[in-house]
Order: C-alpha cells, then structure tokens, then sequence
C-alpha cells in the first residue's frame, strides 16, 4: 500500500524513535517536548470544520480496555479518527478475557489481525510493558494499574503549558489518593523532567514518604500550599471498601483536604485548578470552584485529543521505521 | 552396585571437623575405612572438594497435583544436578500433604521415581488452612521430617502455639514461611522506592519480621525448634541474632535469590522476579549477608518453586510467586558468599548445608563418617560456568538466573554409593 501523503501541515518528526508510549519515566526532556509541539499543531486541526487528517489512513488502531473508562477511550478513539485510522473497540467484558483467555494470547490474536496500534487501559501494572515485549505493534498505555498514564500526564503538561506559558519553575501540587495514582506518578515525572517543583498533598496513608525519593516534597497539609501554587491538580477521591483503612471517611477527607470555597479564596489569581475527572463534587472539589474561572477542567478534556494525536502519530511513524 | 575409591579431593567433613587431602571408600552403599576388597570405581578427586551429600531443606516438587510444573523425577534430578543427594519437599501439593496417607503415597513415589533422598515435610494445619491442626504424630509415623504451612502461614498465634507445643512431642521442628496476611494483602513486591515507582503493591519488611518475632516468642514458650524459612529483611537477621543470643531455639534460613537481587530488577516486570517472600532493598542484601557471617542465619535453602511458562508468562499481578532454584543455588552461594564478599569460606558453605540441617531435622545424614550412608558431593569451587536453563533439569524454566557467569559448582553427586549426575 502506497504510503498516506502527509499534508503539508502535519508536523515532521524525524527524531522520534519509539513505537511503543508505555510511560514518562523513560523519556527524554525533547520526546516530551516533541510530543507537546506535536499536539499544538494537531490541536489547530479539531478547531477546523474538517476535523480530519490523513496521516494513519489505512491503519488500524485497537482500542483495548480492560477495565472501565469513558473518557481515556473516547479520547483515543476521536484522536485515531481525527487522523484517518480505523477503530476496533474492545472491553473486558466484550472480550475472551472473560473466557479465560490470557493477556498474552489475546494480543497475539489482534497482530494475528494486523492491528497496527494497540491502546491499552488495564488494572494490571506493566500489563503495557508485557504487550510491547512481545508484540510488533505499537503499544500505547492508556493507564495500568497504579503505574503510569502517560497521556494524561502529557496533556496536563500540555494545558498548564498552554495556560502559563513554561512548566519550569512552577510550583505544582499534587492532592489527594497519591498511592494508588497511575495519573499522580506520570505527573511527577513529567514535571519534574520539565523543572516544575512538585508538591504532594493528601493522607499520610496514601502519600507514603517513599515517594519523597522521586524528588518531590511532601505537605502534611492543603493549606500549607494554597498561598504559593501555581497549579493545583486534584485527584479523585475513592473511599471504596478495600480503601477503607487509609482514611476514616469522606468529611474527615474534606475537613483535611478538600478544595473547599474558603480554601479556594486563598489561591493565587493565576493558580490553576486542574482535575483528571471524573470529579467528585463537593468531596475533592468545591462544586463553584470546578466551574469557576481559574478551573481549567474542560480545557484538559479538550487538550487530551490533540495530545492522543500526537502520540499515535509520533509512535506509528517510528514503528514505521522500525519495520 | 560398584564400590568406590575417591581419590585426592579435599575431603570436608564439617561433622567431623575434618578437612584435609585424603582418598574417601565407599563399601557396600556406606562410608568405610577401609578401602574395597574387590572391583571397584576409582574417581580422581584432585583438587576438588568431596563433601557429605548437600541437603536443601525447601523444595517444591509439586506432586501430588502439579506435575505440570514439577515430579519426583524431573526435580530430583535438578536437584542431583544441583549437588543436592537430600531434600526436603514442601507440603502445598494438592491436595496438600496433611495427612499420613499422602505422606505415604509421597514416600512410595519418591523412592520409584527420583534420583536422590526425598524426604517430606507434612502440613502444619489441615488444607494449609491455618485453622485446624494436621494429624502430626500419624505423619511422622508415616515419614515427615518436619512440619510447615511452606507456602502459607498459620495466622492464628493460638493455633500456632499449639502446634509447636504438639510437635515438640516427637522432637519435629516447626518450618515457617513468615507473613502477615493483613499487612501484605495483595502486595506483590517489596514495599519502597520501586514499587512506589512501579505501582505495584507492597509487601512490607514488617509484615515478614512480625511473624519472626512471633516465633521467637513462641519457640521460647515451647520450647520447640522453629525455623524461620527464606528471610528476606535485614530486621528478621537481627531479631533472630538478638533471641539467639538468649537461647532460644530459632533459626533462620536464607535463599540465594535474595542476596543475589534486589527490588529494582522488577522494574523489568519480568515475572520471574516475583517470588514471596519478595526481593528487597540493597541494605537487606547486606544485613542478610552478615547473618550468615556472624552465624544468625544457619541454613540455606533454595525454596525450589517451579511454575509452567505459561502460568507465569502473565500480567505481573496476577503471576504465581517462586523460581526454580535447585541447579543455580550452589553457584550463586559460592559466587557470591564465599568468593565476592568473602562472607564465609568453603568450609563453612559445606557445614550450612550439611551438619546444620541434618541437626534441625534430625536427618541421618550430612556427614562421611565411617559407616554414613555413602551420600556424597564433589565440587569444584573455582570452576566458571554458565547457566542455561534450556539445559536445565527441571520440568519448568522460572528463573531469572538464565545466562548468569557463576563461579563453583557440583561437578558430581553420589547417592548411597551412585553417581546419579556428574558434568
């Protein structure tokens, strides 16, 4: 098949080498920022009428979640139609998983079917690392387990680069359910390798010291960060059973941590409010506050497409090459 | 059965205090003074090692019920190929060995089908289950050499204290795999740094030290031999170094696994990095290694736990734990305990695998004494070598060891008089 013609706007990135995204721990400071200049030039393309471009006509991107997600997987899909390619969907539930097929024999039957892009969401940590050692498809972490989930870091370093103009410097707090975090793990690393100081907030039960040695802060206190951030990312909040001995209960949370309207009134003008969704209202985050001016909830949604662009378009290029 | 004559080794016998370059007879199965009368098989041992046959007293040979993984047959021989002519397999079969019938059944199979001395553990609590005593004085009459959870670990102070205070009764030393359940829940790796890094659960040192300082309470109490199984943290050595100290009956045994690796190899999420009790931190390789120093930590043991390719070739979390260990232990100890840190020296390596587990198991064995049952290893502990696990003995290929440049090994196994393997 005759290679798709990129259009003259789509960006060139000769540079970029991997055909698999399974984290931001390995990265360089220029992939990131490649990715980043990537999806600025992807985003001018879903303000278009058009909101299509040609660059993976005739690929064929599998959307593999194997655990529940709305807005990751709609992302994705959007992001590979925006771009031409062709979209399989597939659940745990919808999927032999269920039979009692194993991960392994499950992705050997979609590179049976020529799937070009697997996009993985799993509860299993590594369960993308397992894939792409095995597979010549470009394996793409839509978050596994507690691990990582690279893309949504990459598009919160997007937005707050968008919003603020420079990630260095900036000081950045991280609250809430840090240990059981694949987005609060990406985060730190994409902010740290970009020169943000990070800040970790929440419970001493889910923000154990060890993450100290990642070369973060740890504050025992919301309010000890109020006055300085510059950006505030708030996690969501699960007191589900099996969390049940890491914090008494959801006021308790609040009183301690939650991004009430007082506390609100404290920030810095400029301070961002960011979120991963899907938000608690009222728990992690005052309901006024997650619509109000400084929140930039929405715009990370928005900025998650052009980022996913971006990143299918870098990571099958460079498998392209690979083959 | 030929009658040998083993010639010019360097003859170590920790049982004896023996240690010196001499020809060893072998008559009639058995260790002899004298050398044979008639026909017999010389073996020029020089400038090698001819030792009691090494005893490993934590092996998984998976059968009843999991001869997928493992049989007598196929682990005996990596066990003779590790210089193992003794070993102690461990209860969590299924069905799990917790009665004297399986015991029984163990025993006839083992003596068909295997190349070396097997010897069984029974089950401490019925199904493993940590609530009901096993029929421990039936077991013992039907061969167990000492009981154990192996795998598991009884939760219930009481019901342990009972079961140490019953095996006292026939002199049987109490194995414990030491975990606690509540504290490690679904943790799959060593609580810290990379599972911070990695999100993989944690399995936390104190979870493993809280149960080793229950059973330095409870062998005190019992006044019963408890073995401490596969230590892990540097806070186990130095709680048994403190109770040892005062007396008590404890011990401790050490895997080479966990001195040869740490935590950080898991971010490879190569699944044959997960065993349990997990790899730890750089200071716990240390604080392991001193133990075996200073003498706190007695035993060695490979904790031999094979697994299909296909049961492990799976997401990380959901892997079984364990690694195959028999054909690699003894190169790793002598590489990395005797020659590297030079923590022990030969003499001594021999004695932690001879003298002191035929003592905690009151086994017949582990000594060249005249007259001992003609079980003998010969080694060569400065041959270089590398391991390959395509050509290793076992029916599975757990391990993460494949590859490895090791230095010493078995270069022959002899059982009551038989080579059973030689390189």
């Amino acid at each position: 098949m005759a290679e798709p013609k990129p259009t003259k706007d789509l960006p060139q990135t000769p540079n970029w080498h991997r055909k698999d995204l399974l984290g931001i721990r390995e990265l360089e400071i220029g992939e990131i920022e490649m990715i980043l200049d990537t999806a600025a030039a992807f985003k001018t393309v879903g303000a278009r009428d058009i909101k299509k471009v040609p660059a993976l006509r005739g690929k064929t991107m599998v959307n593999f979640f194997a655990e529940p997600s709305t807005r990751t997987r709609t992302s994705f899909e959007l992001a590979a139609f925006r771009l031409s390619a062709d979209v399989v969907n597939i659940s745990a539930t919808t999927s032999s998983l269920q039979k009692g097929e194993t991960l392994k024999d499950t992705a050997l039957n979609l590179q049976a079917l020529h799937a070009d892009i697997i996009v993985l969401r799993h509860s299993s940590a590594g369960a993308p690392k397992f894939l792409a050692d095995r597979l010549n498809s470009s394996i793409i972490n839509a978050g596994d387990g507690a691990h990582e989930h690279p893309t949504q870091a990459l598009l919160d370093v997007f937005t707050i680069r968008e919003h603020l103009g420079k990630i260095e410097g900036l000081k950045v707090a991280i609250v809430g359910d840090i240990l059981f975090s694949r987005v609060a793990r990406s985060n730190i690393w994409a902010l740290k390798k970009l020169g943000a100081k990070v800040t970790l907030v929440g419970p001493s039960t889910l923000v154990p010291r060890s993450f100290e040695e990642m070369g973060v802060t740890v504050a025992r206190h919301i309010d000890d960060i109020l006055e300085s951030a510059d950006v505030i990312n708030l996690l969501r909040i699960q007191h589900e059973r099996q969390r049940k001995e890491y914090f008494p209960n959801l006021n308790e949370y609040i009183r301690f941590f939650g991004l009430t309207k007082a506390r609100g009134a404290k920030l810095k003008p400029s301070c961002l409010i960011m979120h991963p969704g899907p938000i608690n209202r009222g728990v992690e985050i005052d309901s006024d506050i997650a619509d109000g001016l400084q929140s930039v909830i929405l715009a990370q949604v928005t900025n998650g497409l052009a980022v996913r662009m971006a990143v299918l378009y870098l990571c099958s290029t460079a498998a392209r090459k690979v083959r | 059965m030929m009658d040998l004559i083993i010639k010019n080794g360097r003859v170590i016998d920790p049982s004896n205090d023996r240690d010196e370059i001499a020809d060893l007879y072998v008559v009639d199965a058995r260790i002899s003074a004298q050398p044979p009368a008639g026909e017999c098989e010389t073996i020029d041992a020089r400038n090698l090692v001819v030792a009691p046959g090494l005893i490993d007293i934590h092996v998984h040979l998976r059968e009843p019920g999991q001869s997928h993984k493992e049989t007598f047959e196929t682990g005996s021989q990596a066990a003779a190929a590790g210089g193992f002519s003794s070993i102690v397999c461990m209860p969590n079969t299924d069905p799990p060995a917790d009665n004297p019938s399986t015991i029984t059944w163990i025993t006839d199979r083992a003596r068909a089908s295997a190349s070396v001395n097997i010897f069984p553990s029974g089950a401490i609590t019925k199904g493993l289950n940590g609530e009901e005593m096993a029929p421990i004085g039936s077991m013992v009459q039907a061969g167990i050499v000492a009981i154990t959870d192996d795998g598991h670990c009884v939760q219930n102070h009481e019901v342990m204290r009972r079961a140490v205070e019953y095996a006292r009764m026939f002199d049987l030393a109490v194995l414990d795999h030491c975990e606690d359940y509540n504290m490690v829940g679904h943790g799959v790796m060593h609580e810290g740094y990379w599972s911070t890094v990695l999100g993989l659960a944690g399995w936390p040192r104190t979870a493993e030290e809280i149960i080793v300082a229950r059973n330095i309470l409870l062998a005190d109490l019992c006044e019963t031999r408890i073995h401490c199984q596969h230590l892990s943290s540097g806070g186990s050595v130095r709680l048994l170094r403190d109770a040892r100290a005062r007396g008590i009956p404890v011990t401790g045994e050490l895997s080479p696994h966990h001195i040869a690796l740490t935590d950080e190899f898991l971010s490879s999420f190569d699944t044959n990095y997960k065993m349990n009790p997990p790899l730890r931190a750089p200071q716990d390789v240390v604080t392991l290694i001193e133990g075996v120093t200073d003498g706190t930590v007695t035993l060695l043991g490979s904790d031999h736990a094979p697994h299909a390719p296909f049961e492990k070739e799976v997401e990380f979390d959901r892997a079984p734990f364990g690694i195959a260990g028999l054909e690699t232990e003894l190169g790793l100890f002598l590489t990395i305990l005797v020659h590297r840190t030079k923590a022990i020296d030969l003499n001594r390596l021999i004695t932690l695998y001879t003298v002191n587990p035929a003592t905690l198991l009151r086994l017949p064995k582990g000594t060249l004494g005249i007259g001992a049952d003609a079980d003998i290893t010969i080694i060569d502990p400065d041959l270089e070598w590398t391991f390959r696990r395509d050509k290793s003995f076992s029916r599975s290929r757990n391990t993460p060891f494949d590859g490895w440049e090791l230095k010493g090994r078995a270069v022959r196994t002899i059982v009551a008089g038989k080579t059973v393997w030689k390189t």
